[in-house]
């Protein structure tokens, strides 16, 4: 194609659309936060500028952001089919629209976070916010990556604000510590999914997720057997870098140390945004991996042709289709009947067992590192003084429990596409609450840290005497995080329990169970020390009623947990529209 | 009808929590404005229970007695997309429990006058938990059930935590994580049977009579639907258990899936009961408790371990619960020996009258598990009636002389500040009528003929004997062992010369709010004992209804899958076409 056909293509001739307006479309709001940034950065130049605060450029860039993002057309009967961006590099579904609804809501609540909790002060604003909305940028992509580069570049980008903003309190030792730690182990566990997305490439031809699967589905019992330590290898690699993010077992021993360096506002923005995104992420690449979509796969970008040329028979395009659909009948993957991707001389049953064992692989990698990382979590919050690394160890234990419908809709997309798209709807109904409820823990983390100049759980004591409705709130949220009823953390956990039993993961549900009266422990402890504990004597006052920016805010962070614990129909509607059409 | 029954019930569920909400508003520096309010709100409650029991005119919920079925049933959708229900209603077993539930939280209210820390806050949990446990008995949505149960654990918790004694926290967190344990494996089991269940394998009149639906063409509708329909109707649930196959796949490890949520349920229930060997918390939980919410421990949390074996185990997997028959009656009868001896080697009167209950409460189980309508009798329930209609019995029984029992240690560990067995004595000649009192409802506590004790433990005992005489002959000894430490306790703390333990002068007569709550106990022991009718009126249809059940199913089902077993059992020895099926 010469480069004339190709501007023409991209930008469209005569009054006809190109590809460059349905791209623009589609990847509006991340355009909007790009725009935003250079605004921001570029308003610091003019001496009137400078009189302008950084946070309200911010936050009218993520206020325009999320209306474009249009989390409302979810619900609607008209959403939009699921549209490939730039090649199909990255994949404009409705997953994508909730994650991004997700990021956004998290964004604008988080500014309003920090312009309350007064980090960052004015001077360092600009540069905080372009970190933070950067990240997001980084984030959005995760949440869209339909390509094994994309995963690359949106983790990266995710990352890389990530580690400047846990150094982000150029005074502390331990930020600058927290910094250097993150980074080096990020900067390690990238090299090794690099190295692992160049294993699958090479073994497998491409890197667009959906034709992976594909690929995967095609390659006869001689190649699988050719190439399977490499596929394992690049599989584990792939693995390792999405744990680093997930902060999963065994990759999560920079958490702790982070959020104890940074300050409470990044500790909200890695456990909820960077997590959410990481989540999403997970799916897409476990759903890339196991499911081939029924549509042909024509968007694939750089695919090389794979060592050997097979041909894909689809049903309903003639008479060849006949004869494929017996073979197809037992099939055992089977999305929605619409296609099956096999040699005519293969044995049925070995084509079958190709994504089957594929399928197994990946749902026994998910299960197993989710309920390690489930465990571990909970296990190592036992003894902390620290509120801040307790909440990391939450943090790791609740991206287990995350995991876990990750695993249960793999393992039913075999057999049940529509309850496998639930099984991601529980992930969204899980990472709704969760946002509320981690924003809220750090929220009440930070408004503590103003006024009593620490983060010891033992210089909580007591405080139920001086500020109620904060100790209510904070109890109300960590009693949440617990999962018991009503509130939205038992919705979540119900519904990721529920999946679980539908694909039948017992192990895992049972580990989920005894992990659910393990946290326990911890979480009240904290809420027993605000209650019950007496009160220190030499301790800063801390008051923090209802009636003040803080307070209000507050208010509106736990309203929603109790909420959707009462009534969690809406919301659960919500998300699975989102997934419906996930594994169809 | 049912609007009134919606009106009426909920009324009696969410009065106290309205209560506990206008609690928020009265200033906590009139500690006696909000016990009285608090009173009345109990009042309240069983004054609304009264009417829905004695009342009958037209406009409000009325319950029958002598139907067995459930009364004043209303169902209204609560959370579509997982088919869960606001869904209450009641018979003769859980009616007389909400009876009991609110008289005995109305006296242990007025038992809390003398509560002088944090009163407020004390009144608002103590009416939550009002709500948690009516809600428990009158729910008949599994979800919602789960609900109710979990809330009643977090104001327990603070009640012993705050309120306690100098071990409250331990003894507090102790309780919490029993229950939490206990019902997470419940959590579990409601979701195998969820997913398992499929409201179209039953038949139209089935629907209607589950109140799934309300007629019989909304009852085909649903038959016709092209996927499972899944549901947490309780009395739905029950009828599969009874009349389809759908719990009897295999689950794990060659067990059936209903073996599985039985035990599992069973789990949550005994730890509950508590039943040996997870009795261990109710010791701590009691010595610790302040009076009142012993009161209410003993009286009323108790019994709904025994109501959910009723209720939940046995009608929704009666295969798993005629095969593990032998373990609920030897857990019952371990229990109840085992509290006896307990009993006898306590030093502290409250943990006496704790491991009491232990003894106590293994009477229900043992009456419960009683399922004589085996082959043998050519299925006749009547002694298996007896027995389930005498563990009600002792249920109520057991709600009347424990509180009683706590009170009466309550009220002398006011003035004297000590519960050492070894250091009482001669009580009787310096407060006559509270030992009167006393001696009256320990005597109930016995069993003593005439006295409401007697009744259940007589009905036990008897029933038990056709089914096995090893723990027909364990279960009457203990009444030996019962008359044994009751009667050493009264004479180490009523009779003898007189009292030379600590604190000797401020013994002081019994005062007029403790007769008013004293008083009624005994006077319903004495009913009870002598009239028993009064409450076997109400329960023995709903009871032998349910037994019936079980044993026509017993007839019809399981006598079948036994003769298959012996047969396979025959096949597999290499006898065939023996006459003596089964036999060596």
């Amino acid at each position: 194609m010469d480069f004339l056909g190709f501007v023409t293509e991209l930008v469209g001739r005569d009054g006809a659309p190109g590809k460059l307006a349905d791209w623009c479309a589609g990847f509006a709001p991340e355009l909007v936060l790009c725009a935003t940034i250079v605004v921001m950065l570029l308003v610091r130049l003019p001496g009137w500028g400078q009189r302008i605060n950084a946070f309200y450029v911010a936050l009218v860039g993520a206020l325009i952001g999320l209306y474009y993002v249009a989390p409302w057309t979810l619900a609607s009967p008209t959403a939009a089919p699921a549209a490939p961006l730039f090649d199909g590099l990255l994949i404009n579904d409705s997953l994508t629209v909730f994650f991004r609804s997700i990021l956004f809501l998290f964004l604008v609540l988080f500014l309003i976070f920090t312009r309350l909790s007064g980090i960052p002060d004015r001077e360092d604003s600009p540069d905080f916010y372009t970190l933070v909305l950067g990240g997001t940028i980084g984030m959005c992509l995760m949440a869209s990556a339909n390509h094994l580069l994309t995963v690359f570049l949106g983790v990266e980008m995710a990352s890389v604000p990530s580690y400047a903003l846990a150094g982000i309190l150029k005074g502390r030792r331990q930020s600058s510590e927290a910094a250097l730690k993150y980074s080096v182990y990020g900067a390690g566990t990238a090299g090794v999914m690099l190295y692992g997305i160049s294993l699958l490439a090479g073994a497998l031809g491409t890197c667009h997720l959906p034709t992976i699967a594909h690929q995967l589905l095609n390659l006869t019992p001689d190649l699988l057997a050719e190439r399977h330590t490499v596929l394992l290898l690049g599989g584990l690699m792939v693995a390792v870098g999405l744990s680093f993010k997930l902060s999963a077992f065994p990759f999560h021993f920079w958490c702790p140390d982070v959020f104890e360096g940074a300050s409470a506002e990044v500790n909200a923005f890695l456990s909820v945004a960077s997590k959410a995104a990481a989540l999403a992420l997970l799916a897409r690449v476990a759903i890339g991996f196991t499911h081939a979509p029924g549509e042909p796969a024509s968007v694939q970008p750089m695919v090389q042709k794979a060592a050997v040329v097979r041909t894909v028979g689809y049903r309903g395009d003639g008479p060849a289709s006949v004869a494929l659909a017996v073979a197809d009948e037992q099939a055992e993957m089977r999305p929605n009947g619409a296609h099956s991707a096999i040699e005519e001389e293969v044995e049925p049953v070995d084509v079958a067992s190709v994504p089957r064992s594929v399928r197994r692989y990946v749902v026994g990698l998910i299960a197993l590192l989710a309920a390690l990382t489930c465990t571990f979590g909970n296990l190592a919050a036992y003894n902390q003084s620290n509120i801040k690394r307790l909440l990391a160890y939450s943090t790791i234990a609740h991206a287990g429990y995350m995991m876990m419908p990750v695993a249960a809709a793999i393992q039913l997309s075999g057999e049940n596409p529509a309850e496998a798209g639930d099984a991601i709807a529980a992930l969204a109904f899980y990472v709704s609450t969760y946002l509320f409820t981690n924003l809220a823990a750090f929220a009440i983390v930070a408004f503590l840290r103003n006024t009593l100049r620490s983060e010891q759980i033992a210089d909580y004591a007591g405080l139920i005497r001086r500020s109620p409705f904060l100790v209510i709130c904070f109890a109300t949220i960590l009693i949440s995080l617990i999962g018991l009823p009503p509130l939205a953390g038992f919705a979540a956990k119900f519904l990721v329990f529920g999946y679980l039993v539908n694909a039948r993961l017992y192990v895992l549900l049972v580990i989920g169970g005894l992990n659910t009266a393990l946290s326990l422990f911890y979480y009240l402890r904290v809420v027993k020390v605000m209650t019950i504990d007496p009160e220190p004597e030499d301790r800063l006052p801390a008051n923090l009623s209802l009636v003040s920016p803080a307070g209000v805010y507050l208010a509106l962070l736990t309203i929603p947990v109790v909420v959707l614990g009462i009534w969690f129909d809406g919301l659960n509607n919500w998300t699975r529209a989102a997934t419906q059409s996930l594994f169809m | 009808m049912e609007q009134s029954a919606l009106i009426w019930l909920s009324l009696i569920v969410f009065l106290p929590a309205l209560g506990a909400l206008a609690l928020v508003a009265i200033p906590s520096d009139k500690p006696d404005v909000i016990k009285l309010f608090s009173l009345g709100v109990t009042v309240a409650v069983f004054l609304a229970t009264c009417v829905v029991a004695f009342g009958g005119a037209t406009d409000t919920a009325h319950f029958e007695k002598g139907v067995a079925e459930m009364q004043d049933a209303f169902s209204l959708p609560w959370i579509k997309s997982f088919n869960i229900y606001y869904f209450m209603g009641m018979d003769g077993i859980s009616f007389t429990l909400v009876m009991l539930t609110a008289f005995v939280t109305m006296l242990s209210m007025g038992a809390s006058w003398s509560i002088d820390r944090h009163v407020k806050a004390y009144c608002i949990l103590f009416l939550l938990l009002e709500t948690g446990m009516l809600g428990v008995f009158l729910a008949l949505d599994f979800f919602l059930f789960y609900v109710f149960w979990e809330v009643m654990l977090l104001p327990m918790y603070f009640l012993i935590g705050v309120w306690g004694g100098p071990r409250r926290e331990y003894a507090a967190i102790k309780f919490f994580l029993y229950t939490l344990l206990g019902s997470v494996f419940m959590l579990i089991a409601i979701l195998i049977l969820y997913f398992n269940s499929d409201l179209r394998e039953l038949s139209a009149d089935q629907l209607v009579a589950a109140h799934v639906v309300d007629g019989v063409d909304a009852a085909e509708a649903i038959r016709s639907e092209p996927k499972a329909q899944h549901t947490f109707n309780i009395l739905a649930l029950s009828t599969m258990g009874q009349h389809t196959q759908l719990f009897d796949d295999e689950l794990f490890l060659g067990k059936s899936l209903q073996w599985w949520a039985f035990l599992l349920l069973l789990i949550g229930f005994i730890i509950k009961v508590p039943a040996v060997p997870v009795h261990t918390w109710l010791p701590d939980a009691h010595v610790e408790a302040p009076t009142p919410i012993s009161m209410i421990l003993a009286g009323v949390l108790l019994k709904m371990g025994g109501y959910g074996i009723i209720r939940i185990c046995y009608p929704i997997c009666p295969d798993a619960a005629f095969d593990l028959a032998w373990l609920v009656t030897s857990i019952g009868v371990v229990s109840m020996l085992y509290g006896a001896f307990a009993a006898l080697a306590q030093k502290d009167f409250k943990r006496l009258v704790a491991y009491s209950s232990v003894s106590h409460m293994g009477y229900v189980m043992l009456g419960i598990g009683v399922w004589s309508a085996t082959a043998g009798n050519n299925y006749n329930p009547e002694y298996w009636q007896m027995g389930m209609n005498g563990a009600m019995f002792q249920m109520i029984a057991h709600g009347i002389s424990s509180p009683g029992m706590f009170f009466m240690v309550g009220v002398i560990y006011e003035r004297v500040h000590h519960r050492n067995l070894d250091e009482f004595g001669g009580l009787f000649a310096k407060s006559p009528v509270y030992s009167g009192i006393a001696f009256g409802i320990f005597f109930a506590g016995l069993g003593l003929p005439g006295l409401c004790g007697f009744i259940g433990e007589v009905f036990v005992t008897l029933s038990v004997w056709n089914y096995s005489h090893v723990l027909a002959v364990l279960s009457a000894a203990t009444v030996i062992l019962t008359a044994g430490y009751i009667l050493w306790t009264l004479q180490r703390v009523y009779l003898g010369p007189e009292y030379k333990g600590p604190h000797g002068d401020h013994i002081t007569p019994i005062n007029g709010r403790e007769l008013a709550i004293a008083a009624p106990l005994l006077a319903l022991a004495i009913l009870f004992g002598v009239y028993p009718r009064a409450i076997f009126d109400y329960m023995t249809p709903s009871v032998n209804k349910e037994v019936e059940d079980l044993a026509g199913w017993t007839r019809a089902t399981k006598e079948s899958r036994l003769l298959e077993q012996r047969v396979e059992l025959d096949r597999r020895r290499g006898i065939e076409n023996d006459p003596l099926i089964g036999e060596e």
